[in-house]
């Protein structure tokens, strides 16, 4: 389970899909494994509109390590952003080369969300106190009938 | 033509033995990676996407998604732990879940770019268990497949449906879930025949689902929604004259006494009475 996909996992059951408490799951007894994946700075900059910062952080917390409070300003990439690095560096409003400070933030997104995984853990649901489990990096979706 | 369908549910059908075949046999490799590459034809996508895969299996599909042009990533979700088994022997680079697509997707609103299936929603229209309706689960499959796609967002599913009722059931759970909904046919009326169910969620760029394939060379478009239009045109409108007439003429036909037509039929009173 990278934190990636944990940061658009809410609880299945039925009954939570109405409580705000249901997102984020939050991690128990997680041990934590780094697997090196391709740099991907586009993805990264088409992703960061869509997460929960403040779930980012909590569920970073959980697992012992520190984020900035808020959500790290990117302009947003195009394909057009890294020809211009190689091409004649001229700069414009948006199809400007990635600066240093935002390729650190990117760097730092990369490591947290793509190269960091729970290997073996739980998942609660902070608001039925369902427990998903997480075995060899694949986490337990499967709910018992009486909860679907 | 033996149907897997028939045999057991998925999670038990799928066991060591039969995921390993499945995924060593270069038969069905060549056949999901064929059907891969045209669903991502299909969801157009230009720039790296996040992209769930149901029924993601052994990965096999997945590979396809994260060695394309651009690199997508992945999340993949089965019901088979065997599969999800094989698929971590191979290292995909997709992050797995193990999961009943019936059952709903466990996703919050807005999560993915795309979401791809191959060959596996035909598994919802099973009745393995007593008390499972396979209408109840396939709505709450595309519900939550609905809510789980960003708008503008588009979904791609190629399935094995044993007949034409079955297709429909699918389609119209799609319909109903709210998805602008089309069906591909790859090579019809021969063996090799595939069917594709493309389904758009709002949003400025799917307007019209047939813009999917405006850019397509080879595919016809037959529209039936003009047709289902039309039909609904040509019933009269309650309360009409011509409604009123349709019905005294079923009522007599039927042996009722009906009072006979005049110039006077369906008409209002005028306000003077």
């Amino acid at each position: 389970m990278k934190l990636l996909t944990a940061n658009f996992i809410s609880c299945a059951v039925k009954a939570c899909k109405s409580s705000p408490l249901s997102f984020p799951l939050h991690f128990r007894d997680a041990e934590l494994a780094s697997k090196p994946v391709p740099y991907n700075p586009l993805l990264l900059s088409n992703l960061l509109p869509r997460l929960d910062w403040a779930a980012l952080v909590t569920s970073s917390k959980e697992l012992g390590f520190t984020l900035p409070e808020t959500k790290p300003e990117l302009p947003r990439l195009s394909a057009s952003s890294f020809a211009a690095t190689t091409g004649d560096g001229d700069m414009n409003m948006d199809g400007g080369a990635v600066g240093e400070e935002d390729e650190k933030t990117l760097r730092m997104l990369h490591k947290v969300l793509m190269e960091t995984e729970v290997v073996e853990g739980k998942m609660v649901c902070g608001s039925c106190g369902f427990e998903y489990g997480i075995h060899q990096t694949v986490g337990n979706f499967l709910l018992p009938s009486h909860l679907v | 033509m033996s149907r897997p369908e028939d045999n057991l549910p998925p999670d038990l059908f799928y066991n060591d033995t039969e995921s390993r075949k499945y995924t060593t046999s270069s038969r069905i490799k060549n056949i999901q990676a064929s059907m891969t590459n045209r669903a991502l034809e299909l969801l157009g996508l230009e720039t790296p996407s996040l992209i769930l895969d149901i029924g993601c299996g052994s990965g096999l599909s997945g590979e396809i998604l994260s060695e394309g042009d651009p690199s997508h990533t992945w999340i993949g979700m089965d019901i088979s732990p065997s599969m999800l088994a094989v698929a971590l022997d191979r290292e995909v680079d997709g992050d797995l879940l193990l999961g009943d697509m019936g059952q709903g997707l466990p996703f919050r609103a807005g999560s993915f770019d795309a979401a791809i299936s191959i060959s596996a929603i035909q598994w919802l229209c099973n009745e393995d268990e007593k008390g499972v309706d396979p209408k109840t689960r396939l709505s709450r499959f595309f519900d939550s497949l609905y809510a789980c796609l960003k708008r503008d967002g588009k979904a791609v599913c190629q399935f094995y449906p044993r007949d034409d009722k079955q297709r429909d059931m699918i389609c119209s759970a799609a319909i109903k879930a709210g998805f602008g909904a089309g069906l591909l046919e790859d090579d019809p009326e021969t063996k090799n025949k595939k069917l594709y169910l493309v389904l758009t969620v709002g949003g400025e760029g799917n307007k019209d689902i047939t813009g999917v394939v405006k850019n397509m060379d080879g595919v016809d478009v037959y529209d039936n929604r003009k047709k289902l239009l039309a039909k609904a045109k040509g019933e009269a409108k309650q309360g009409t004259k011509a409604w009123i007439m349709k019905k005294k003429e079923t009522d007599r036909r039927k042996g009722k006494v009906v009072k006979s037509d005049s110039k006077y039929t369906g008409r209002k009173r005028s306000i003077k009475f």
